[in-house]
């Protein structure tokens, strides 16, 4: 079929190639002017940007270009830019008390922006992006604290951790008392009824062996009014806040295991600015105890900053704190299970 | 101009390209399918199955039974197919032909499998483990020893253009599946092995090779395909010899060069980072030579756009392709690439080159041959042709938006700091915010995959010899039932 005669296409006038394939043909245009051209563009431009760029290898290294660019002094370059905006008020921050930030809206601005950021990328894997909790993860909205809620103590519990490794992390074991054979099924049965009446309506008369046990064996770290111990980070039961579960297994599960949840500390990993703006936002949420927790939504319109703030003063009863759990440093004690384990960074904590 | 198989048959072997078309159509639909289920993962995490259902096992096997299962069965049964015609030639060995469909087809089982089961080499389109490397290692080299012995005993003065490409792709997979696969077993009885180049070395060697498998695997072996098809089902010549001559090897030249594109601000030296960027703009007009050669042939038969949707096939897959080869070189630009890279945009990109150039390119040759390789005169519908086209493109459309609007939003929001110098934004606030995209991804996939079980249904019915009546009104049910049985 390869004749190799040129022909003229009778639609277009243009000649073949005079080659035929299985009754193809090929016609002999020539090369599109304008993607000749455009070739010819990206080639100058390749050219133009080996001279001004790093681009070619040589027996010694590479060539450097012109420029004299790099992908490190770029980054830097940015780094510098984002780092400029911080640094107009770190140095202050640096400087400042917990105090005086409170008192400047614009340094505490620039701790809640800071803290939020830090949150979002740190600690929102266990206690979620809106500081909501979960099972076994402390709800940080609210003023229910194990282990305290001043910018002293959320600061200590962020710095040093829960159960962590770290000399300086708040530790305290509540005893399995089932596992251990401390207590008997039927004790704990009725411990948990007990427990489980003081946060209902219809009160916790009925329960008096319930009420006995728990005097003899909790009480010395959750009260005798079962208020909870921030000494022991241990939760107030007498609310219907719950870290492992409000459900009558729940707490029996508590009760026979126990619970010992660790929180990773964070000092080493995050910078002293860090770890306090983190702090500040934290006490912000909602539930944040004694000074410092004012300002808040005022801060932009650079309104003064008061120290009072709406819930500094309430909840400052450190022995009210309620059940179980809350905020960073949470630490339930109940059953055994230790569920958060150094996680933070890593795994997102089941529940 | 027209040869009926009839006439041909016992000169060409085409038993064997009737059983890569008939794999091409079943791994395709199983391809599309694994793929709907993982975008559906992404959106829904809850369809994860622990473990051997997981989003991690599943996307290598989506990605390798799209691209090496239906494409590459694809370029099998279109090559034996092609180089038989263009040569006038039978294939050199029909032995060895069909070796090459069982043992291709049993690599693409032993790596899905491994996929499954966790096997894997943890390197983009080069997953599988070592003993599945080695075996296709044999059957590809089954594979050129057949296309090339073919070739050297044809009847033809010259070779073809759409050989050229296929040659370029048996012999470049070769050297690229050779060079990234170098790896050490860690005992002949386990199936983990260790690349043997490391670090930085290993990343530049995967990708020299993951770009060259598009450049050499989803681009020219499909031009190849798209050189023989697209004149063939318009009925005209080739636009222009010497624009295929030059874009030819200029793109084989080019596109090795590109890979580093994939590595940009990486421990790669700035240099090589150079090198892949300017060679992928440089590679911008190669790759267009085969959109304009492609688009141009119809010259002369644009009316038959009106008429043919086989040939719309292959029209709009060659306009993808030109889309998608002018949106990669302009994603290897650094300063897009630093907000592209990692983001949904890449996923888009990959998918309107394989959902709309390789996909539709491939519909177009299967529609082609099917009616040819079972002796039928004409497909069982028309319509049921276009209604595919129309399905799979609105799917396509809405998945590749859906990848641009999410992409760029992701790489946005990734790079966005307040005026206090914070990120705005955490990393899972960047996903929750991606749900609804990947909602409407998903449903561009049940489209893409409604419109492979149309073909499907319609080539069952060609095969069984039947023609839609509404669509033939002329032909009696005699006429039928006698096509039925010739």
């Amino acid at each position: 079929m390869s004749d190799h005669k040129k022909e003229i296409d009778h639609v277009t006038g243009v000649e073949t190639t005079g080659h035929e394939w299985d009754g193809l043909k090929e016609l002999n245009n020539p090369l599109p002017r304008w993607w000749v051209w455009v070739w010819v563009v990206t080639i100058i431009w390749a050219v133009g940007y080996w001279v001004v760029y790093p681009a070619w290898p040589t027996l010694s290294g590479h060539t450097k270009g012109t420029f004299g660019w790099t992908q490190y002094k770029e980054l830097e370059a940015s780094q510098a830019e984002i780092f400029a905006r911080q640094s107009q008020y770190l140095d202050k921050f640096q400087a400042a008390s917990y105090d005086q930030i409170s008192g400047d809206p614009e340094l505490y601005a620039f701790a809640q922006a800071g803290g939020r950021a830090l949150f979002k990328n740190n600690c929102a894997l266990c206690h979620g992006s809106g500081a909501e909790g979960s099972k076994g993860y402390p709800n940080l909205n609210d003023d229910d604290w194990l282990w305290g809620g001043t910018l002293a103590d959320i600061e200590h519990t962020i710095r040093y951790g829960i159960r962590s490794s770290h000399d300086e992390a708040r530790v305290s074991q509540m005893p399995s008392f089932g596992k251990d054979a401390m207590l008997e099924k039927e004790e704990i049965e009725k411990v948990v009824d007990y427990v489980l009446s003081l946060s209902s309506d219809e009160g916790s008369a009925a329960y008096a062996e319930g009420a006995e046990i728990f005097a003899n064996n909790c009480a010395s770290c959750h009260g005798e009014d079962a208020k909870g111990g921030r000494d022991f980070g241990a939760p107030n039961l007498s609310d219907a806040i719950w870290l492992y579960g409000g459900e009558h297994e729940d707490v029996y599960q508590s009760v026979f295991n126990a619970h010992a949840g660790v929180m990773p500390n964070w000092e080493g990993k995050l910078d002293d600015n860090s770890i306090r703006q983190l702090t500040l936002y934290v006490h912000s949420l909602g539930g944040g105890e004694g000074v410092g927790s004012a300002v808040v939504e005022e801060v932009s319109q650079e309104e003064p900053v008061l120290e009072s703030s709406p819930d500094a003063s309430e909840p400052s009863q450190d022995s009210v704190v309620k059940e179980t759990s809350i905020d960073a440093s949470a630490e339930p004690s109940v059953e055994g299970v230790p569920v958060a384990t150094e996680a933070a960074t890593d795994e997102p904590a089941d529940k | 101009m027209t040869t009926t198989t009839a006439d041909v048959a016992p000169r060409y072997n085409d038993d064997v390209v009737r059983l890569f078309t008939i794999a091409a159509v079943f791994w395709g639909v199983v391809g599309f399918a694994v793929g709907l289920l993982i975008a559906l993962q992404l959106a829904f995490p809850a369809l994860n199955f622990e473990p051997y259902l997981n989003f991690g096992r599943l996307r290598p096997l989506h990605t390798s039974a799209v691209i090496f299962a239906f494409g590459g069965n694809a370029l099998f049964a279109t090559s034996y197919y092609v180089v038989q015609r263009t040569c006038r030639v039978r294939l050199w060995s029909d032995g060895l032909s069909l070796f090459t469909f069982w043992g291709y087809n049993f690599f693409i089982v032993i790596a899905a499998l491994g996929y499954v089961l966790g096997v894997t080499q943890g390197k983009e389109y080069a997953e599988p483990e070592w003993y599945a490397d080695l075996w296709l290692t044999v059957v590809w080299v089954a594979y050129l020893l057949v296309f090339m012995a073919t070739l050297i005993k044809r009847k033809e003065p010259h070779i073809y253009v759409a050989n050229w490409f296929y040659l370029a792709f048996i012999i470049t997979v070769a050297v690229l599946h050779l060079g990234n696969g170098v790896a050490i077993p860690v005992s002949f009885t386990e199936a983990k092995s260790y690349p043997v180049p490391s670090g930085v070395q290993s990343a530049m060697i995967q990708w020299w090779y993951g770009h060259n498998a598009v450049g050499f695997f989803l681009t020219a072996g499909f031009l190849g395909m798209m050189y023989y098809f697209v004149p063939k089902q318009c009925g005209r010549p080739v636009y222009s010899y010497r624009l295929s001559i030059l874009h030819f090897w200029s793109l084989i030249f080019i596109y090795i060069w590109a890979g580093p594109h994939h590595l940009h601000y990486t421990s790669l030296p700035d240099w090589a980072q150079t090198l892949g960027m300017t060679f992928s703009i440089i590679l911008w007009m190669p790759s267009w030579g085969g959109m304009i050669n492609g688009m141009m042939t119809l010259s002369g038969a644009w009316d038959k756009l009106r008429t043919d949707p086989v040939l719309r096939f292959m029209i709009i897959s060659v306009a993808f392709y030109g889309m998608s080869t002018f949106e990669g070189p302009m994603m290897s630009i650094k300063a897009v690439n630093s907000l592209s890279h990692y983001t949904d945009w890449t996923i888009g990109h990959v998918h309107s080159g394989a959902l709309g150039w390789v996909g539709f390119i491939s519909f177009g040759a299967l529609y082609y041959l099917v009616p040819r390789l079972w002796g039928r005169d004409r497909l069982y519908s028309l319509k049921l042709v276009n209604l595919h086209l129309w399905v799979a493109t609105i799917g396509i459309v809405l998945y590749i938006c859906a990848m641009w609007v999410s992409g760029i939003m992701q790489g946005l929001m990734w790079k966005s700091y307040d005026s206090m110098g914070f990120l705005d934004y955490s990393f899972v606030e960047t996903v929750s915010e991606m749900h609804i995209y990947y909602v409407i991804r998903a449903m561009g996939g049940v489209l893409y995959l409604s419109g492979a079980l149309i073909m499907v249904y319609n080539f069952i019915k060609t095969i069984k010899g039947d023609v839609r009546r509404s669509e033939y009104p002329e032909m009696t049910s005699i006429q039928k039932g006698a096509e039925a049985l010739a």
